[in-house]
């Protein structure tokens, strides 16, 4: 079987505007969310991490645009760049685009938003990202909820797989817009401090503003410094509840057991989990549950939303960076926000940034719809 | 390679028409999609209420998948490893509007969780994989029209590494009251009809 790997990588965030600095910034326990009150968005003050609009447009407009583009498109341009330019491949017939998006330009059926209601269609925020670039190949966009950004990482894998390219770029993102905001806050999902993940004291989730971008490719040279390669994956429904998390964590189990018989590795030989950990009562106990079910409490684990909240579509792509830079850097990088477990299973949570000698991580989402991914990952170098 | 597979049997609803395996098993002229579809949903027995909270995609999806998956007879207590691959234009646009209409005003301003929960297209995928015990492989992606060839190169990766036993693909897309459709087809191992992307199309535009 073709081996695929992620290689060269961007994240632009309240954290910085490359991974470098993202990561050195999580290395330090900085955190990117901040509290806002703002009425004309949510009747309560919230917390969220939000990308700076001015560095966003100075960096995106080093790029020459022709042509008005929406906060969205922005971000995911101005990221995927620097991955296509680090990489320095040729955007040929052989070369694939995925973009992960929940809800894409959805800002736009704003009444007050200057752009064309049209431009929420997903298909045409595939189109264009696809036509800034020249990409010869239509944009896939993935759209399957919270679990987006790290099922892309697996439809990209399955692709080239199948020979249907050689390399596949993937960007992902979401704004953060009243829409969002207002629709959790309904399902009263939101916290109104710092997000603590899997802690007894935890209260909810903060969402969070992030666009990421990797190279997925089978070509083996020219990998950057902390490509990985792509063990095996699956993602698999829960059939229990369209909004509420199962019990038994069933699809994130069989999720994982699915990416563990493809990469033929046992538990034990995971050195880290790079969870979801949206700090919402139901997801952490429900994933427990999945993790005990395969035996993974004693392993190291963390959920990165105290760094950034929940950047919905990128949020899996942005911790699977952060993890690949944890393998490189030989460090299992602290859960912030994490002090007493508050779930009935053990886990082993991450509670001091460390060095480590790790070769292995898993990564791992849930979302809406009862979808659920799981990835496992091995160093390179 | 990626021949043995077969599309096994498919579903339509468009133009106020359900099909089965290219037959129209019932049709309402002259009716608006929602009770167009209540009708068929009646007509068909299909004997679930939670059909009548959810929203107007995945009322088109779940009723398209039911049609089909019920033709199996498949046991409904033993677990069935039928992957779930959809695709559509407008993702859950029709759903979002609703949402965006809630918070547009602030002086009549009323999200509900009942309408947020479907402003995202996989959600159907979850309504249908509930009904029929599926805790199986799904995946929903966008494009910009029924794109025959990324469905094959998608379904053919699940079947050849094992991921999944079958799959139900397809296109399910709601845009507007006289604008939806729905085409289903499951490929299995078994069948007579070659899983390709001439076959797929020449069972779509029939």
């Amino acid at each position: 079987m073709t081996k695929v790997y992620v290689s060269h990588t961007n994240i632009i965030s309240s954290l910085g505007f490359n991974t470098e600095t993202v990561v050195e910034n999580i290395h330090n326990e900085v955190s990117g969310l901040q509290r806002i009150d703002d009425k004309s968005i949510l009747p309560e003050p919230f917390y969220t991490s939000l990308i700076p609009t001015e560095k966003l447009q100075e960096t995106f407009k080093k790029l020459n645009p022709k042509g008005d583009y929406t906060r969205l498109e922005q971000m995911m341009i101005s990221s995927l760049h620097k991955v296509i330019e680090a990489s320095n491949i040729e955007l040929n017939d052989r070369v694939g685009l995925i973009i992960s998006t929940t809800k894409g330009n959805i800002d736009t059926l704003d009444e007050n938003n200057p752009f064309h209601k049209d431009r929420a269609y997903l298909s045409e925020l595939g189109n264009q990202i696809k036509d800034f670039f020249h990409f010869k190949n239509d944009a896939i966009v993935v759209s399957n909820a919270c679990v987006s950004g790290i099922l892309a990482v697996a439809v990209a894998k399955r692709y080239i797989e199948q020979g249907e390219y050689d390399h596949v770029f993937i960007t992902s993102g979401d704004v953060i817009t009243e829409f969002i905001l207002s629709g959790f806050n309904s399902f009263q999902a939101l916290s109104s401090e710092p997000c603590k993940p899997y802690d007894a004291n935890r209260k909810g989730i903060n969402i969070g503003e992030v666009a990421a971008s990797v190279l997925v490719t089978k070509d083996a040279n020219n990998l950057a410094a902390e490509a990985v390669s792509i063990l095996g994956e699956g993602s698999c429904n829960d059939a229990n509840h369209i909004s509420g998390p199962s019990r038994t964590g069933e699809g994130l189990y069989r999720s994982m057991q699915s990416a563990f018989k493809q990469a033929g590795i046992t538990a034990e030989e995971v050195d880290f989990i790079s969870a979801h950990g949206t700090a919402t009562m139901f997801n952490d106990e429900m994933e427990a549950i999945a993790f005990n079910r395969l035996q993974l409490g004693t392993t190291p684990l963390n959920s990165l939303k105290g760094y950034f909240g929940h950047s919905l579509g990128a949020s899996g792509l942005v911790e699977t960076i952060v993890g690949m830079h944890s393998l490189k850097n030989n460090t299992l990088y602290k859960s912030l926000g994490f002090e007493n477990l508050g779930v009935t299973q053990p886990l082993h949570v991450i509670t001091k940034t460390t060095n480590k000698h790790i070769n292995r991580f898993l990564k791992t989402a849930s979302g809406f719809g009862g979808c659920n991914t799981a990835v496992l990952f091995e160093k390179t170098k | 390679m990626n021949t043995n597979y077969y599309i096994k049997s498919y579903s339509s609803i468009k133009n106020n028409q359900v099909s089965l395996n290219g037959s129209v098993v019932y049709q309402k002229e002259e009716a608006a999609f929602s009770e167009f579809i209540k009708a068929a949903y009646k007509d068909q027995e299909t004997k679930y209420p939670k059909f009548f909270k959810m929203d107007k995609l995945s009322k088109l999806a779940f009723l398209a998948a039911d049609i089909l998956l019920k033709n199996e007879n498949l046991d409904q207590e033993k677990d069935k490893d039928i992957a779930i691959v959809f695709s559509n234009k407008t993702s859950s646009l029709d759903t979002d509007r609703k949402h965006q209409e809630s918070i547009q005003n602030k002086e009549s301003y009323y999200p509900s969780p009942a309408v947020f929960v479907y402003t995202l297209p996989n959600i159907c995928i979850g309504e249908i994989s509930i009904k029929h015990k599926l805790y199986s492989e799904n995946s929903f992606f966008i494009f910009e029209n029924f794109n025959a060839a990324h469905l094959t190169t998608y379904t053919n990766s699940l079947l050849s590494s094992g991921k999944a036993e079958q799959v139900l693909c397809g296109w399910v897309e709601f845009d507007t009251e006289d604008n939806y459709e729905a085409f289903l087809y499951l490929v299995s191992p078994k069948g007579t009809l070659e899983h390709n992307k001439q076959n797929i199309l020449k069972i779509y535009n029939t």
